[in-house]
């Protein structure tokens, strides 16, 4: 009877899990961000953060009323926001706003057969670190050596990642980073640990967590979805070889889009209607 | 509206920010500080501005060049960025003569320091090795990272404290001939890595005491090093710096180490201290500058401890690189603010700079808001040292900010390479033999210095290259004072690893100025904390005796402030340290005044 019942209650957690794992994603990103800031105050101003949400929410509500004629569910924005809220460091409001829109319109403009390409706020964040202004740098630095809430940021995101049927690119890219790293330290000469670093800082778990694993701009098939991840580690390996900082992002933006192409011309109909995947776009 | 029309209208705004924001991007490339193309016209600049810098190195006989620090073997792959400290410029007028000398500190072992006494002639001459100031870069002492000026005994000569990687030395000066070793007797600490020193009144009991900044844990001798286990734990939340050091002068040339005792123990990187009375109560306050982590703002408690409050004060919330505090009252309004510098790499690290403005209200509880950003201060490159002054005598004061990390081969960088191990973990970042052999790259390398010229109520100009020659030299120390006795601020600006330079301040207008030199009497006799504030021509600006303010420098002794083309000043208003209050009526223009406390 107890086992029944236990049976039971499982199996009705593990369906509003199902049926609520939209909200799971924006509710690990806020956590994510919770812990920086709680712990050591990682956000230079809550105004930068509202502006890059809101404008994302508010773009989001608009394009989708008025070019796809449709409602959309926001936490895809939400994440958008907030991950350019920790992604883009500058002393002033407008690249919060400015990116967080190209982000959101890139969802809209850059489109095929009825499919963004561009996971947005990788596009978003991409465009405005190669322009390399006196106004926006990058989230480069780490958050400090926490490693409890460095733990934990590391098996929430696997078991979510995990849920969402992921877990495959995000351990492939880790795999593929960590080889790459050693390679890339063989030729530079440096420590393999300054090759390997960047992996434990923030940016790299919101990249591996939140924009690789992105469902709208990731292939059909796992196998692809393998590769395309290796090929994301390896463009980055030669950037970094030719000492580009901001390379898993610009990687990202080179290899997604036109894996993306390929994919949708080789499997997808003609048209399809607009659809949010299960982690929702960033 | 139509769906069609709608993903027209959007492509078009979408288009159209990506154009606005390459364009932007492209038309701002040039006023970083190390790619301005930057024109220099004496004539105009003198027509424009009302003011021209000219180096003047060779017409002084001022030959000095700093040296940097050697370093072990074990951290040789980055040597350069370790020893990229100990430039430094400290102006005093040591022998009483009138006339502004300088010191300037060197960081090699077995290189000499420098006393250049002037002459009063526009010739320099160095008397470090004859009064006793120069071999002091030994091993079993460490070497020079800077030196300040105060009078801790109160004799009317200023002696002279060192602050190195090694043992802080001190010098009494024996009536402006010669100076003596008093180090041994005085108390000072042992072997510790301190890269700033001020001297300030924390009890206002008429003897100077000292606050030293330490970078590096005390443990380490840089030269020769057991670990490679000495950098931060954290780019922007290291708390495993040296420690600090509050020294309490007790009479007779001795100090006893109050440090835990009045709350300073903190393991911050520091790399800069100022102080002043922020909240009336005449105690001043103690800003502290870190690397790596927030600035802290030490609230005085009566003299008798410290309590820091630099989150509440506003200053304390967001980590950035603070390399410098130096005070200016850039809007007349009788209120000096704090300026702090900090990093600025285009597409890479814009942290910029921070100019703490005071809030009216609470006095118990001071706290600031950031004007750097309105006032036009903010981004000038790898900044260090920072100071004030008004270098036109317009009446307002100006900013001059040295810039520039590491100046190695041309079109190199390594900031790629630095920015890999600042992202990682604390056991990655903290150990050097993990950081990337430099192997000869530039950081933030050959850039201009800034010169902000402040056009009134605190709204700067960039005047960079426009009013000198371009100096693109690694910049650490800056130091004013009117090195000709003509009523105009010249500069001083200490260059790592090379020459300094030297500034003659031209200026061509018909302005005028007024300067004051403080005696205590029951204050100390520096009238360090001293405040004179000159109202004139329905402005009020305040400016405070210091002893040591910027990033490793020390400004003229003497206040010097601008008037612009008024020629009647309406009255003067000196604070004491002591609680004391002197006025002076319509003192006379163009004219230094030498100012005693009053016997009240």
């Amino acid at each position: 009877m107890q086992q029944q019942e236990r049976e039971l209650q499982g199996s009705v957690t593990s369906q509003w899990i199902k049926k609520n794992f939209q909200y799971i994603p924006p509710a690990f990103i806020t956590l994510i961000l919770l812990v920086g800031q709680l712990t050591f105050g990682i956000l230079d101003s809550y105004v930068n953060l509202v502006v890059a949400i809101a404008t994302s929410i508010l773009a989001e509500m608009i394009l989708a009323r008025f070019v796809l004629g449709t409602t959309k569910n926001l936490a895809s924005a939400y994440i958008t926001g907030i991950s350019v809220g920790i992604l883009i460091r500058s002393n002033v409001i407008w690249p919060y706003f400015v990116t967080a829109l190209l982000s959101i319109m890139s969802k809209y403009v850059l489109r095929y057969k009825g499919r963004h390409l561009w996971n947005p706020s990788n596009f978003g964040v991409s465009w405005m670190l190669a322009l390399s202004t006196m106004s926006v740098a990058g989230l480069s630095t780490q958050w400090g050596s926490n490693f409890a809430a460095l733990s934990v940021i590391w098996i929430l995101g696997l078991i979510i990642v995990n849920r969402a049927k992921r877990l495959h690119v995000t351990v492939t890219y880790v795999t593929s980073f960590i080889i790459l790293a050693y390679v890339r330290c063989l030729i530079t000469g440096d420590a393999f640990l300054a090759e390997l670093s960047p992996l434990t800082g923030p940016m790299y778990q919101l990249f591996i967590f939140f924009m690789i694993t992105d469902p709208p701009t990731s292939v059909s098939t796992k196998k692809g979805r393998i590769i395309v991840v290796i090929l994301v580690a390896i463009v980055e390996f030669i950037l970094r070889l030719n000492h580009s900082i901001y390379a898993p992002f610009y990687a990202l933006c080179l290899v997604g889009p036109i894996a993306k192409f390929i994919d949708l011309k080789m499997t997808a109909p003609k048209e399809q209607p607009h659809s949010v995947g299960v982690l929702a776009t960033k | 509206m139509p769906k069609k029309t709608a993903q027209v209208i959007t492509a078009v705004i979408f288009v159209a920010l990506l154009a606005v924001t390459f364009i932007a991007s492209r038309n701002n490339r040039g006023t970083t500080a190390g790619s301005a193309a930057y024109t220099v016209e004496k004539e105009a600049a003198l027509k424009k501005y009302g003011f021209y810098l000219e180096p003047v190195n060779e017409e002084t006989g001022i030959h000095f060049r700093h040296i940097c620090p050697d370093v072990d073997p074990k951290v040789s792959n980055i040597k350069m960025q370790i020893a990229s400290l100990g430039a430094s410029a400290a102006v005093c007028d040591f022998d009483n003569d009138g006339w502004n000398d300088i010191y300037f500190t060197n960081s090699q072992t077995g290189s000499m320091n420098a006393l250049y006494r002037n002459l009063g002639n526009g010739k320099f001459e160095d008397v470090a090795a004859k009064v006793g100031v120069a071999d002091v870069n030994i091993k079993s002492t460490g070497v020079s990272m800077g030196a300040v000026w105060g009078d801790y005994d109160n004799d009317g000569f200023k002696d002279l404290l060192l602050y190195k990687w090694g043992k802080a030395e001190l010098f009494k000066n024996n009536g402006g001939k010669e100076f003596e070793r008093v180090t041994e007797e005085s108390g000072l600490p042992g072997w510790a890595n301190i890269n700033s020193a001020i001297w300030f009144d924390v009890n206002n009991d008429g003897l100077l005491d000292i606050f030293l900044g330490g970078y590096f844990k005390e443990i380490f001798h840089l030269d020769s090093l057991n670990t490679t286990k000495i950098m931060p734990e954290s780019f922007k939340y290291a708390n495993n710096g040296g420690r600090n050091f509050l020294l309490k002068n007790i009479g007779n040339g001795r100090f006893k180490d109050v440090t835990e005792q009045y709350g300073l123990t903190t393991t911050k990187w520091t790399l800069a201290a100022a102080a002043a009375d922020f909240n009336g109560d005449n105690f001043p306050e103690l800003y502290v500058a870190n690397d790596y982590s927030v600035d802290e703002f030490y609230v005085n408690k009566n003299g008798e401890a410290f309590e820091e409050t630099g989150s509440q004060a506003g200053i304390g919330r967001i980590p950035k690189s603070g390399m410098n505090a130096s005070f200016g009252d850039i809007n007349n309004d009788g209120n000096p603010g704090i300026y702090t510098t900090n990093i600025t790499e285009k597409g890479i690290l814009i942290q910029g700079n921070n100019y703490w403005q005071p809030k009216n209200g609470d006095m118990q509880a001071p706290s600031f808001v950031n004007l750097a950003q309105l006032s036009g201060i903010e981004n000038a490159g790898w900044s260090y040292g920072a100071q004030f002054g008004d270098l036109n005598n317009d009446g307002f004061m100006d900013l001059y900010v040295a810039n520039g990390f590491i100046s190695a081969r041309e079109n190199t960088s390594y900031w790629y390479d630095y920015s890999k191990v600042t992202g990682g973990n604390s056991n990655i970042i903290g150990d050097a033999k993990n950081w990337p052999d430099m192997e000869g790259k530039s950081q933030s390398g050959y850039e201009q210095d800034k010169i902000w010229l402040n056009n009134s109520d605190a709204i700067f100009e960039d005047v960079s290259g426009r009013v000198c020659p371009p100096a693109t030299y690694d910049g650490r120390s800056v130091a004013m004072a009117d090195l000709w006795n003509r009523g105009v601020l010249d500069i001083i600006v200490a260059n790592q690893n090379n020459i300094p330079v030297i500034y003659k301040n031209t200026a061509a207008n018909n302005n005028h100025w007024v300067a004051f030199d403080l005696q205590g009497t029951a204050s100390n006799a520096d009238a360090v904390g001293a405040k004179v504030q000159v109202e004139w021509d329905d402005k009020k600006q305040v400016q405070i005796v210091t002893g040591g303010m910027g990033f490793s420098s020390q400004n003229q002794h003497r206040l010097h402030f601008g008037l612009g083309e008024s020629n009647k000043i309406d009255q003067v208003t000196i604070y004491w340290p002591s609680g004391r209050i002197d006025k002076i009526q319509s003192p006379a223009i163009d004219k230094l005044h030498i100012v005693k406390e009053s016997q009240q």
